[in-house]
C-alpha cells in the first residue's frame, strides 16, 4: 500500500480553468506535484500563476477542472478545510498578534496538541528565537517573512503555497533568503507550490518549473530541461536571453564572436560589462540583434569596440527549433 | 522669516474664528455652570450667595443617585444594542461592493429630518391607538392596546433608532480599511469564519468599536428629548432632571452640579475606554 501511495502526486490539477468577467484567466492548467518537490509556476505578472496558486489554496474556485490533493478532490472546499497553506506575498500577518501567537493561530483553530513544543520548535527552525514576543510592526521584512513560514509549515501543509514571497524584501537579502528557503523546504520534506516572475529565483531554487503565459503552461521540466530545450519562443526568451536568428534561437553563451574568421559579418554596437562575464551586441548583416557572451577574464578576453566590423558564428548543435 | 511669520498670521486668521466661537459658546458657559453649581437658587430662579457645596451633596441623595444609575443603565443598554445591531450592518455595508455608497447614504438618511419629528413618529406608530395597536386589532391579534409608549423600553428603543447611525459608521470606517488578506489569511490556517469573525475582524476593527460606544453613550446619557416623549413621567433621567431644575423647580444651581456631575461621569468613562484603547493601537 504505502509505496503506491508514495509515488502518487500530492498535488494534482486538471486542466483547471478560471474565467472572470471579460477575462480567461487561466486555461485548461494540468499540473502534477511530487511529494517533497519544490515546483515553481513561472511567467510575468498577469499570466495567472496567483489565479491557479489561489484556486489551489481555496480562495478561487476553478470555472472547470479539478484540484486534487493527497488523493482527495479539493476543489470544492472551503480554504479552512484544505490541508495545504499559503506565505502571502505581503505575509499578512496578524497586526494585533506577537510573533509566537501568529504561529499558534493555525494549531489553536484546529485545536492541535502540544502546541507549545510544536510552536517552539519550527520557531527554532526559521530562527526566530528570542523574537517570539514581537509585534510585526516591531520586526524586519525577512524576519516577517520567517513567522509567514513558521505560521502555515507548523501546520505540517501537504503542500505550501508561495505566492512570491521574496518580492517584498531588498534584493541583498533576497539571495540569501533563496539558499535558506531551498534548505527549509529539503529538511521539512514539504512540497513547495512557488511563485514567481523572477527566472533567476526559480532556475536556482527548483526541482522543476512550469512556465505560464496568458493563462496557460507553456512547458514544464527540470530547470536544465527548460533552459537547455526551451519549446517555445515565449519560454526560450523568458528563461534567460537567447538570440533568434533566421527562425532559430541560440543562447549568447553559444554564440561565438571574433575580430577575424569565417562566420556571419557583424558590427558592434555596444559592449556591457557584466562582471565575469561581457555581452558584447552585434547588429548582423541581415538586420538582426544578437548577443555573445564573452569572458570577462583570460586569454579569450579579445576587447571589442562600438562599430568595429567582427565575424560571429555558432555551433550547429547549439541552434534551438520552436513549435 | 518672512514666510514663517507670515504663515503663523494665516493660521491665527483661520483659526482665531473658532476659538472665539468655543470660548463664548463652551469654555464661558462652562464657567458660568461651574459657578452656579456653587452657589445657592433664589426664590424665583436664578443665583445667591452663599457658596456651597450643598448642591453636590444632594446629588448622593438616594432619589438622585437613582436618576443616575437608571441613566446610565439605560444609556448602557442602548448602546450595547446599538452596536450588535449597528456591527452586522456596517460588516455587511463594507463588503457591499459597487452598493457601499447607497447603502451609507440610506443609514445618515433619517438626518434629513428632525429628530424632534422622527421622536414624534414614534410616539403615533407605538401609542395605544396608534398605527401598531391598530393594526393589530383589527387584525384580532389582541384585544387590547399593546402598552408599547411611556416606558423604559420605548426610551430604550428611540435611542438606538436615533443613534444606531453614530454607531454605523465608525465601524464601518475600520471594517473598510480592513486588509482583507488577513481574512484569507484566518482561513488558510483553518479559521471556519466565525472564527476569523471573532480572532481577527472584531479585534481589529476595536478601535472603530470603541468609538462608535463613545458617540452612542455619551449622548444617550445626556438625553432629554427622547425620554421626555417616549418615556413620559415614568422615565427620568439626568438629561431631563437638569432640563426640571432650570425651568420648573427654578433651583438653577442644583441644576448645574447636575449636569456638572453628568459631564465627569462621561468624561471618566471616556478616559477609561480610550486609555485601553492607547494600548491596542
Amino acid at each position: 500500500m504505502g509505496p503506491i501511495i508514495e509515488l502518487r502526486p500530492i498535488l494534482e490539477l486538471r486542466k483547471v480553468s478560471k474565467r472572470f468577467p471579460g477575462q480567461h484567466a487561466v486555461k485548461e492548467v494540468s499540473l502534477e506535484i511530487s511529494r517533497g518537490e519544490f515546483f515553481s509556476l513561472l511567467g510575468p505578472s498577469g499570466c495567472g500563476k496567483t489565479t491557479t496558486l489561489r484556486m489551489i489554496a481555496g480562495f478561487e474556485t476553478p470555472s472547470e477542472g479539478e484540484v486534487w490533493l493527497n488523493g482527495s478532490r479539493i476543489d470544492s472546499l472551503p480554504p479552512y478545510r484544505r490541508n495545504v497553506n499559503t506565505v502571502f506575498q505581503s505575509y499578512a500577518l496578524f497586526p494585533h498578534l506577537n510573533a509566537r501567537e501568529n504561529v499558534e493561530f493555525g494549531l489553536r483553530r484546529k485545536g492541535a496538541n502540544e502546541i507549545e513544543a510544536r510552536v517552539r520548535k519550527v520557531i527554532e527552525q526559521v530562527r526566530l528565537d528570542g523574537k517570539e514576543s514581537r509585534m510585526p510592526s516591531e520586526l524586519s521584512g525577512g524576519e516577517r517573512q520567517r513567522v509567514a513560514l513558521a505560521r502555515s509549515l507548523v501546520l505540517e501543509p501537504d503542500v505550501l503555497l508561495l505566492d512570491e514571497p521574496l518580492s517584498a524584501l531588498d534584493p541583498q537579502l533576497r539571495k540569501q533568503v533563496r539558499a535558506e528557503l531551498k534548505d527549509l523546504q529539503r529538511r521539512s520534506g514539504v512540497a513547495f507550490l512557488f511563485v514567481t516572475h523572477d527566472q533567476e529565483e526559480a532556475l536556482s531554487m527548483s526541482d522543476r518549473i512550469a512556465v505560464m503565459n496568458a493563462g496557460a503552461v507553456e512547458q514544464s521540466g527540470s530547470p536544465q530541461e527548460l533552459y537547455q530545450r526551451p519549446r517555445t519562443r515565449f519560454v526560450a526568451s523568458f528563461l534567460g536571453a537567447m538570440n533568434f536568428v533566421d527562425g532559430m534561437g541560440v543562447r549568447p553563451e553559444c554564440t561565438r564572436i571574433a575580430k577575424v574568421g569565417a562566420g556571419r559579418r557583424a558590427i558592434v554596437t555596444r559592449c556591457v560589462f557584466l562582471g565575469s562575464a561581457i555581452h558584447v551586441e552585434a547588429k548582423l548583416e541581415g538586420g538582426e540583434l544578437v548577443i555573445a557572451q564573452v569572458s570577462s577574464h583570460g586569454s579569450a578576453a579579445e576587447t571589442f569596440v562600438e562599430g568595429e566590423p567582427v565575424q560571429i558564428w555558432w555551433d550547429s548543435a547549439d541552434e534551438r527549433r520552436f513549435a | 522669516m518672512v514666510g514663517f511669520g507670515g504663515r503663523a498670521s494665516i493660521r491665527v486668521a483661520f483659526l482665531a474664528p473658532a476659538a472665539v466661537l468655543m470660548l463664548l459658546t463652551l469654555v464661558a458657559p462652562s464657567a458660568i455652570i461651574v459657578a452656579y453649581s456653587a452657589l445657592t437658587h433664589g426664590a424665583y430662579g436664578g443665583v445667591e450667595r452663599p457658596f456651597t457645596v450643598e448642591n453636590y451633596t444632594r446629588l448622593f441623595d438616594p432619589l438622585y443617585a437613582a436618576i443616575f444609575w437608571r441613566s446610565l443603565w439605560i444609556a448602557g443598554v442602548a448602546t450595547t444594542a446599538c452596536l450588535a445591531l449597528g456591527f452586522p450592518l456596517a460588516l455587511f455595508i463594507s463588503r457591499s461592493g459597487a452598493r457601499k455608497n447607497l447603502y451609507l447614504s440610506l443609514v445618515i438618511l433619517p438626518f434629513w429630518t428632525s429628530f424632534l419629528i422622527r421622536t414624534y413618529a414614534w410616539m403615533f406608530l407605538l401609542r395605544d391607538t396608534g398605527l401598531i395597536n391598530t393594526v393589530l386589532q383589527s387584525l384580532h391579534v389582541i384585544r387590547e392596546p399593546l402598552p408599547m409608549l411611556y416606558n423604559d423600553g420605548a426610551v430604550i428603543l428611540g435611542l438606538v433608532y436615533g443613534f444606531l447611525p453614530f454607531a454605523v459608521l465608525p465601524m464601518y470606517a475600520t471594517l473598510e480599511r480592513l486588509d482583507r488578506s488577513l481574512l484569507e489569511a484566518a482561513a488558510d490556517l483553518g479559521a471556519t469564519p466565525r472564527d476569523a469573525l471573532w480572532r481577527v475582524t472584531i479585534p481589529l476593527c476595536a478601535p472603530g468599536i470603541r468609538a462608535a460606544a463613545i458617540l452612542v453613550f455619551v449622548p444617550c446619557l445626556g438625553t432629554y428629548l427622547t425620554s421626555d416623549l417616549l418615556g413620559g413621567s415614568k422615565t427620568i433621567l439626568i438629561g431631563n432632571l437638569v432640563q426640571n431644575q432650570f425651568t420648573a423647580s427654578r433651583d438653577w444651581p442644583f441644576g448645574a452640579a447636575a449636569s456638572i456631575a453628568l459631564m465627569a461621569v462621561a468624561m471618566i468613562l471616556l478616559f477609561a475606554v480610550r486609555r485601553r484603547g492607547e494600548e491596542l493601537l
